[in-house]
């Protein structure tokens, strides 16, 4: 006699008994990071989810309000910290359209190569996290041993491992040498064989396979109505990167593409970002053999970067430069103005909303961070899934709870 | 691209245009805003909202309107952006929400109430995102200070017994 079966999957009906709800979070080990969702559950599967964010807001964009250019670097280091390097470079890009300046070659070879690392150091953190919350733990660690080379070259430029604040308005804090580039060279050579270790290790693994395949899928059009970018967006088969259409920094002189997936579920967002490292490979062994020579900062007496060194101690033009743009009630002429100016982040589009008052510090610093954006589609993904490919799902989306709540 | 006069033609004389950089910005009255974000999105392609986001024009040299609510848009055929500004002021701090047209105005308008008290008519879920429930400030205004208004020192604690 066959089963008279409930119709239990109607997600209106969240009133009734049978349904569990299931706190997830703030402290899971699958969320990563502090951020709380509220699941509504018919046996296994999920029939709503509520995320609930701020457990880490602490007020950045109020603190931009507060700090100069040069000062807020150290805080949007903080935003996403997986890949820190890539925000400052995005916030310095904003400041640097508002002030209307041209970096020199050098600095937008420099900055091109290090973004590009970032990349490779977000997605590695994503493949090998997204890898460790369903079950395989070898790819973290193959993943986490290259991303301590990258901090050893983040360090070697900046004299900091972790929050590097490296980029300055018009440059960069230190200019890099030969050995840094010796230090690239070995990096990009020693990731290609781990990289194929990675594809071996999951991209044909039956589990991680049917783990992701056909997991929160998100068609190209939500994507856009979603305003998904970056990763996520590509892997549904939008073709957008800001590094083509709104060409920055080194890019237009480098030979890369722009990688896409149709399916657009958990498989095809681990298939793009692992391409990505890829394509940043290639750009990055592009980028490191011709780092044009001269200087690294604009010239150093216009009057928005500090003088080198040796030009404060020895000559009087550099020493009260040098005040000039460290002295709160100095600085240097700032439009009154305002101006959007994004770059592509490693988790998406990363923007800038600066308001220029004509002081060195910003009016409104706003953010538009990619991890904000992608978790507010979080429940629309997961909607009709089972409980376990919540961790699938999140762990696709890339959240970063540092850059969703600031 | 969309040109001043289509707009104008569309909507009436009042809306503005200005440049800087490669921003191109078009300024819409509050009451219009609807109609002219609905026409681009339907009629000119603009099918991506990027960011919604606010600034407070309290201490700005030279403002005449207390906030600006700032919508960030993308044609994502022909990848043109536009952004479209509109003036608010106290007390009336309301505009239709953007939600029917692009879902992911959800989090931002969120946002955009949570740190300037704007609110926006017709939002599923009008709710504080980033700061707690019982928070009763706009922080993000320009006449809250940065160290706060000893919210930290007030905060309701739940002891071990009440929980």
């Amino acid at each position: 006699m066959p089963l008279e079966l409930a119709e239990t999957s109607d997600p209106s009906a969240v009133d009734q008994e049978y349904l569990w709800t299931l706190n997830f979070g703030p402290q899971h080990p699958a969320t990563h990071t502090t951020l709380r969702l509220v699941l509504t559950l018919d046996g296994e599967n999920v029939l709503d989810a509520t995320p609930h964010i701020g457990y880490l807001h602490s007020g950045f964009e109020k603190l931009g309000e507060h700090l100069d250019f040069n000062q807020y670097v150290t805080i949007v280091d903080r935003m996403n910290y997986i890949s820190p390097m890539a925000n400052e470079i995005s916030w310095h890009h904003a400041i640097e359209k508002l002030l209307g300046i041209e970096v020199t070659p050098r600095c937008k070879y420099v900055r091109t190569i290090l973004a590009e690392l970032m990349r490779i150091h977000d997605h590695l953190l994503n493949v090998g996290a997204v890898a460790l919350d369903l079950g395989a733990f070898t790819a973290f660690l193959y993943a986490f041993t290259q991303r301590e080379r990258i901090y050893d070259i983040a360090e070697y430029a900046s004299g900091q491992r972790f929050h590097s604040s490296y980029t300055r308005v018009g440059g960069v804090l230190f200019d890099v040498n030969n050995d840094w580039a010796d230090k690239v060279r070995k990096f990009v050579e020693g990731f290609k064989p781990v990289h194929a270790e990675l594809h071996r290790l999951l991209t044909r693994n039956r589990i991680f396979i049917d783990r992701t395949k056909g997991i929160g899928v998100l068609t190209a059009e939500d994507a856009n109505n979603w305003s998904v970018t970056g990763p996520l967006a590509r892997a549904s088969g939008v073709v957008r990167d800001l590094r083509k259409d709104e060409p920055y920094l080194a890019y237009p002189d480098l030979d890369f593409k722009v990688v896409c997936a149709r399916g657009g579920d958990c498989y095809s967002r681990y298939m793009v970002r692992m391409q990505e490292m890829q394509e940043s490979l290639k750009i990055i062994e592009q980028a490191v053999e011709n780092i044009p020579a001269g200087p690294i900062n604009i010239d150093h007496l216009s009057d928005v970067t500090l003088p080198a060194k040796p030009a404060v101690y020895r000559s009087i033009e550099g020493l009260i430069q040098h005040f000039e743009v460290l002295m709160p009630n100095r600085g240097f002429p700032v439009p009154l103005e305002e101006v959007y100016g994004a770059t592509e982040s490693p988790n998406g589009e990363l923007g800038f909303y600066i308001v220029g008052d004509g002081t060195t510090r910003a009016y409104r610093a706003r953010t538009r961070p990619p991890s904000f954006i992608h978790f507010a589609i979080f429940p629309h993904l997961i909607r009709g899934h089972s409980l376990s490919d919540v961790v699938a799902v999140l762990g696709s989306l890339n959240i970063i709870a540092a850059e969703l709540d600031r | 691209m969309v040109s001043l006069a289509e707009l104008q033609a569309e909507f009436g004389p009042e809306i503005a245009e200005s440049a800087f950089r490669d921003n191109r910005r078009i300024h819409v009255p509050a009451e219009k805003l609807y109609a002219v974000l609905a026409w681009l999105k339907e009629s000119r392609g603009f099918d991506m909202l990027v960011d919604v986001t606010a600034v407070d024009y309290l201490e700005y040299p030279g403002a005449t309107d207390r906030f600006h609510v700032i919508y960030l848009l993308l044609n994502m055929s022909s990848k043109e952006r536009l952004i479209v500004k509109t003036a608010l002021n106290p007390p009336e701090l309301e505009l239709r929400s953007v939600v029917p047209l692009w879902k992911g105005a959800d989090w931002m308008e969120r946002e955009v109430y949570d740190m300037f008290g704007v609110t926006f008519a017709g939002h599923p879920d009008l709710r504080r995102i980033l700061m707690p429930e019982e928070f009763t400030a706009f922080p993000l205004r320009k006449d809250y200070p940065r160290k706060g208004l000893g919210e930290r020192h007030n905060f309701p604690v739940i002891t071990r017994a009440e929980s």
